[in-house]
Order: structure tokens, then sequence, then C-alpha cells
């Protein structure tokens, strides 16, 4: 039994050998040498093309089923699906009562309860806030199940195909980013080891920043992420810091592929602990304790100590403090504006077409999040570098964060909030409710006698 | 219902296609067609509010919408949706509350027997006045005018201008002096208010 199952055993083992030799070469020639230097084949953009064209033609294919059946395609309406009157809260009422009464007095009159139902109604059915914290809807179809809602509309065809486009992403494309990942992950770590040997100086500084470009270059293909950078003569210099809307825990990725920064973040445990050790190693990057976090004096403090020598990079710093779903960029915490140096904005806008990024941490673990973001087609981004920004005179911390914030919405072509990413969890503060209610008693008491609490 | 998270969602995907076309029926009854369109939308809106994945609402979801949460009587408009004490509020119960801010169809002839439709301008009037009748005996009284003024002024101004507002709209609408206001009487001090502009939602598309 055994020498007949023997040369097939042999056979398997060449073939198994070989066809893991080509594989690491193509390996080795195409992504990693190019993540060494910096260059790109330009394998990336050809193979997006390519998927764009596919998802047209699947998303032609949904709408003609659908047309045959005499049933409508769901749209995805990312502008609000209601139309909300922009009128304020005083214009309202005053309409109201002048086409009833045909005074308009600033009277109390039963009908004005109306105005707050329908308020409250419509947030009901369309608010600004929920919808940001849960991934964007697409428009056409990405062959990917998890963002289609129009199921039953499918064909054989597009059945097929997407069978197809699973076998694709989890049988070649996984384990080739898996094995990506680790391979940037452990070089990081092995690199930035070694060069934290050597004395500090100029030499350690430049093989460290090399070291890290690399590693994060590889990782990016890791990601098979397609990044354009737009505006590179506003890339942050040191003595700086670097703020940018938060979508993911790749951002950091992104932006530290083109320019190597100052991370700074909470000390953590187990593999995050490892190589966040060994960074630091190599270069300084500001790391906090759980319980210095809270000391926001000592924060600031260890901020602008580093910003201050001009030798250390620039801080990389999401002022949001929370993943927002990239449709929207969300309240700006002052603490990294009331420092005083130069601020550099950078927009990064996410493609959803190709791999929705956000990162929902309440539906998702990280593990699972990183599976979803290895096993979608790719993640498309643009990345814009702004003008600096300083704070000008008679200007507080939280003027030049709005101010910081508009313009990277503008860039980015994102809806700018006034809301904290912080309600993702918490509840809404009374302060709110009292500001609806001040506005009333103001069109109600007038403005004569100033009785509303300061 | 399944127990993992991945395949809830791909069951819930599958059940709203069944239930949708379910649903156009009972709603067509209701208020003559809705859009199917705005029927998917109002059911995606109905899930992303269940966060929990229960398959139904309770007041807890509403409360967690910011912007209902600073609306001054944000507690009475989730009260409309919850009658009588019920925890509970499946699909066709939260499409048929917010039926009645559907746009007056001006252009439906009026049938002489059958009912008035959700959206009527009655029955516009009337949800209005379930919000300010709590206890629903069919009069607002003075107690219960007193707790909304309070609900949308609050610290705003003092308890003895509350009680002015309160008896002044008293006694403007209170004609059978009874010191409450009836629904009718509600009615006709707002009989030349364009309710159906104020009491209205429109979709975009």
């Amino acid at each position: 039994m055994e020498s007949y199952w023997f040369p097939f055993d042999n056979l398997l083992c060449m073939l198994l050998g070989i066809s893991f030799t080509v594989w690491f070469t193509l390996l080795l020639v195409f992504i990693i040498v190019p993540a060494i230097f910096g260059v790109s084949f330009g394998i990336r953009r050809l193979y997006m093309n390519t998927l764009l064209k596919i998802f047209e033609w699947a998303t032609l294919r949904m709408e003609r089923g659908a047309k045959e059946r005499n049933q409508q395609l769901y749209k995805s309406c990312s502008n609000g699906i209601i139309a909300k009157e922009p009128a304020s809260l005083e214009q309202e009422i005053q309409e109201v009562r002048r086409s009833g009464s045909g005074l308009g007095g600033a009277e109390f009159d039963v009908s004005d309860i109306m105005f707050f139902c329908r308020r409250g109604v419509e947030s009901i059915v369309d608010d600004e806030v929920t919808k940001r914290f849960s991934a964007e809807e697409l428009e056409s179809w990405n062959l990917l199940t998890r963002s289609n809602y129009n199921f039953h509309h499918i064909s054989t065809r597009l059945t097929v195909l997407w069978g197809l486009g699973v076998l694709i992403r989890y049988g070649i494309l996984l384990p080739l980013r898996v094995t990506l990942a680790f391979t940037g992950v452990g070089l990081l770590v092995f690199l930035t080891s070694v060069i934290g040997l050597l004395p500090n100086g100029e030499m350690k500084s430049f093989l460290s920043e090399k070291a890290h470009l690399m590693c994060y270059r590889i990782c990016v293909r890791a990601l098979t992420a397609i990044i354009t950078y737009h505006d590179s003569e506003n890339k942050p210099r040191n003595g700086g810091i670097c703020v940018a809307n938060h979508t993911s825990p790749i951002d950091v990725i992104i932006l530290a592929s083109d320019g190597c920064y100052a991370m700074v973040g909470q000390v953590h445990g187990g593999l995050m602990g490892v190589i966040q050790r060994a960074m630091v190693k190599a270069c300084p990057h500001i790391w906090f304790e759980r319980s210095e976090v809270k000391d926001r004096h000592l924060v600031a403090k260890r901020l602008s100590d580093h910003v201050a020598d001009t030798s250390k990079l620039p801080i990389l710093i999401f002022p949001e403090g929370t993943c927002i779903n990239n449709t929207s960029v969300m309240m700006f915490k002052k603490g990294s504006f009331e420092i005083g140096c130069t601020v550099y904005p950078v927009a990064i806008k996410y493609d959803p077409r190709f791999g929705e990024a956000f990162w929902n941490s309440s539906k998702f673990g990280m593990v699972n999040y990183l599976l979803h973001m290895m096993s979608s087609w790719a993640i498309v981004c643009s990345v814009w570098y702004l003008p600096p920004m300083s704070r000008e005179e008679g200007e507080d911390a939280v003027q030049f964060a709005n101010r910081v914030k508009a313009a990277i919405a503008r860039k980015g072509g994102l809806a700018d909030l006034l809301w904290d990413g912080g309600l993702k969890r918490e509840k809404v503060k009374d302060v709110f409710k009292e500001e609806q209610q001040k506005l009333y008693s103001k069109v109600l008491v007038g403005g004569g006698e100033d009785r509303s609490r300061s | 219902m399944p127990e993992c998270k991945c395949c809830s969602k791909v069951y819930f995907k599958m059940v709203k296609c069944v239930l949708l076309e379910q649903l156009q029926h009972f709603v067509n009854q209701l208020t003559h067609s809705v859009a199917s369109a705005h029927l998917v939308r109002l059911y995606d809106r109905y899930q992303a509010l269940d966060k929990d994945n229960k398959g139904y609402l309770c007041p807890q979801d509403f409360g967690a919408i910011k912007e209902l949460a600073m609306n001054p009587i944000c507690d009475r408009i989730i009260g409309a949706f919850f009658t009588s004490g019920q925890e509970i509020l499946d699909f066709p119960s939260f499409v048929r509350i917010l039926a009645h801010f559907r746009p007056v169809d001006k252009n439906r002839p009026k049938e002489p027997n059958s009912p008035d439709p959700i959206n009527s301008r009655s029955n516009k009037l009337k949800f209005a006045f379930q919000l300010y009748d709590q206890d629903k005996d069919g009069k607002i009284s003075r107690h219960e005018l007193l707790q909304v003024l309070r609900s949308m002024l609050e610290k705003q101004v003092t308890e003895e201008q509350l009680e002015s507002i309160a008896d002044r709209t008293i006694q403007e609408a209170d004609l059978d002096r009874d010191d409450a206001i009836s629904f009718e009487e509600f009615r006709k001090s707002l009989d030349k208010v364009n309710i159906d502009h104020k009491m209205s939602i429109r979709f975009l598309r």
C-alpha cells in the first residue's frame, strides 16, 4: 500500500515546493522590493480599474433584473431621506401664529407644540448623528454581501460572479495579505529594535526613518490600499502637530507610509505593546500610561515638550477621539489646539466602493474588523495635505479647532458637524435641551426683560 | 432568530424582502399607497434604531436618538408611539404613527362613507391634542397645560409667568367655561392655522 502512494507523495511535495518558491519570489519582486524603495508598478491601479468595470456591470444587471420584475431598486441616500426646513424656531412659530390669528404676537398658542412635535418626529425618521456611526450605504453593488440591499434581484450570472469573488478574496487575497501583514509587523519590530542599539545621531534618525517607511509600505500592500496623496508640498514638518479625521485604525498606516510621524497613544499590552516598545527604541513616540491619560495637564506638557524640540518628528493626532464613518467630521477635542504650535491639517477620504474602512467598534472587535479589511477588494483613499494653520490673535482653542475642522471637511468633501463624536456612547447633555428651551422662551417673552438664565 | 450577529444580519435582509411585500399591502390600506421606496427607508431606519437586533423597538431606542433627546417634549413624543404602557413597538405600528405625518393628499376625492385617512387634518389635530392630553380624558386640563409649558420652558421663566400663560390660554380657547380645553375647542382655536404644512414630513426621493 505504501509503495503505491510513494511516487505521488514525492510528486506532491515537489509541486508544493515549486509553487511555494514561485509564490514567494513573486511576493518579493512585486511587493516587498518596491515597498523598500517606495516605487510602484501600477498593478494595484490596474486591479482597481478592472474591479470598477465589473461593479458597473453588476449594478446594471441588478437594475435590469428589477425593471423586468417591475420593482424599484433600493437606492441609498446619505444626505437625508426627508426634507427638513432650515427655518429657525422663531421663524416657524411666528409663521404658524401669523397664519392663524393674524397677529404673530409673542404669546403662547396651543399650536406651538406642533413645531416641537414635528421636529421630534423628523429626528426619529432621520437624524444627523445616528447615521454617522454605521457604515455608509453604497449606490452600486460591489459584490460583497455585506453591502447589498437588493438581495432578491440577483440573477444566476451575478451569483456565479459573486461566488467567484468570494473564492478569490478568501482563497487568494486573504492569505497573501495575512502573510504580508505578518512580514511587515515582524520586520518593524526587528528593525526598530536593531536600530535602537545605535547611538543617537543623524545615522540613527535616517535609518529609523527608512525602516519605518519600509515597514508601513509593506503593511499598506498587505491591505491592498491604493492611496493618492495630494499637495505633498504641505507635508507636516518637525515641530508641528498633524491632525486628521478619523475613520479607522488604518489611518495611521496610511499617513505613516508617506512621511514619518511621532505617534501618540496609550500603552497597550500584548502584541500592540511589543510593537510600541520596539518603535520607541528607534525614534521618540509618545506613549501614555493609562493613569496619565486622565491628567490633561501632563498630556499637554509632554506634547508641548515634544513639539518644542525641532529634531523630533511631527506628532500625529486624531482630535475626534473616535472613529466616524467618513461621511462627516465631528467635533474636534480642543486639547491639541491649545499647545500653540503650527497645525498641519490632513483630510482622508475613503472610497467605499472597494471596501468599507469604517470601524464600528460597538459592532465588531478588532480581529473581526481586520478580517473584513483583508477580505475586501481593496482600500482606496485620497489624502489631502492642507496648508499649515496657526492660532490667530483673539482666537481661543475651540474656535481654532472649529476652523481647522471646517477646512478638513471642505477639502475632503465631508459634512461638517458640531456634534461630539463621544455621543456614540454617551447621552446628550442637558445643555442642548436647555438651549431649545431658551430659544423658545425668547420667542414668548421677547427681548424686553431678560429672564433667561445665563 | 439566529444567534450570531452576521447570520442575523443576512436573516434580516431576507426577512425584509418578504416582509416588505406584505407590508406594502397593509400600508396601502392605511394611507392609500406609501411609496415602496419610502417604506424601505423606514424599515432600514427602524432596524438602525434597533441597535440590539431585538426585532422590535423599546422606549430606550428612541431615547438614544440625540436630536430627539434634546427636544423639550421628547418624552411625550415617545409616549405617542408606545400607547397603553406597552414597551414593544413593531414595524406596522411604527409606520402607523408616522403615517400621521404624511402630507394631505388634496387630489384624492373624498368618499362620503370611507373613514378619514390617517393623515387627515382632523387626525393630525388629534395627534397634537394627545400630546397635551396625557391622561386621555378628552380634555386638556389646566394642570396638563402647565406640564407642557413647564417642559417647553423649564428654567427660562418663573412659575407665576407659566401660570399666567396657562390661564390666558384657557381663557381664550375655553368656550364652555369648564376650565379645560376639549378637542372641539382645540380644533376651533386652530381653525385658520395651516396644520398640513406644520404637521407633515416630506420624503426627498
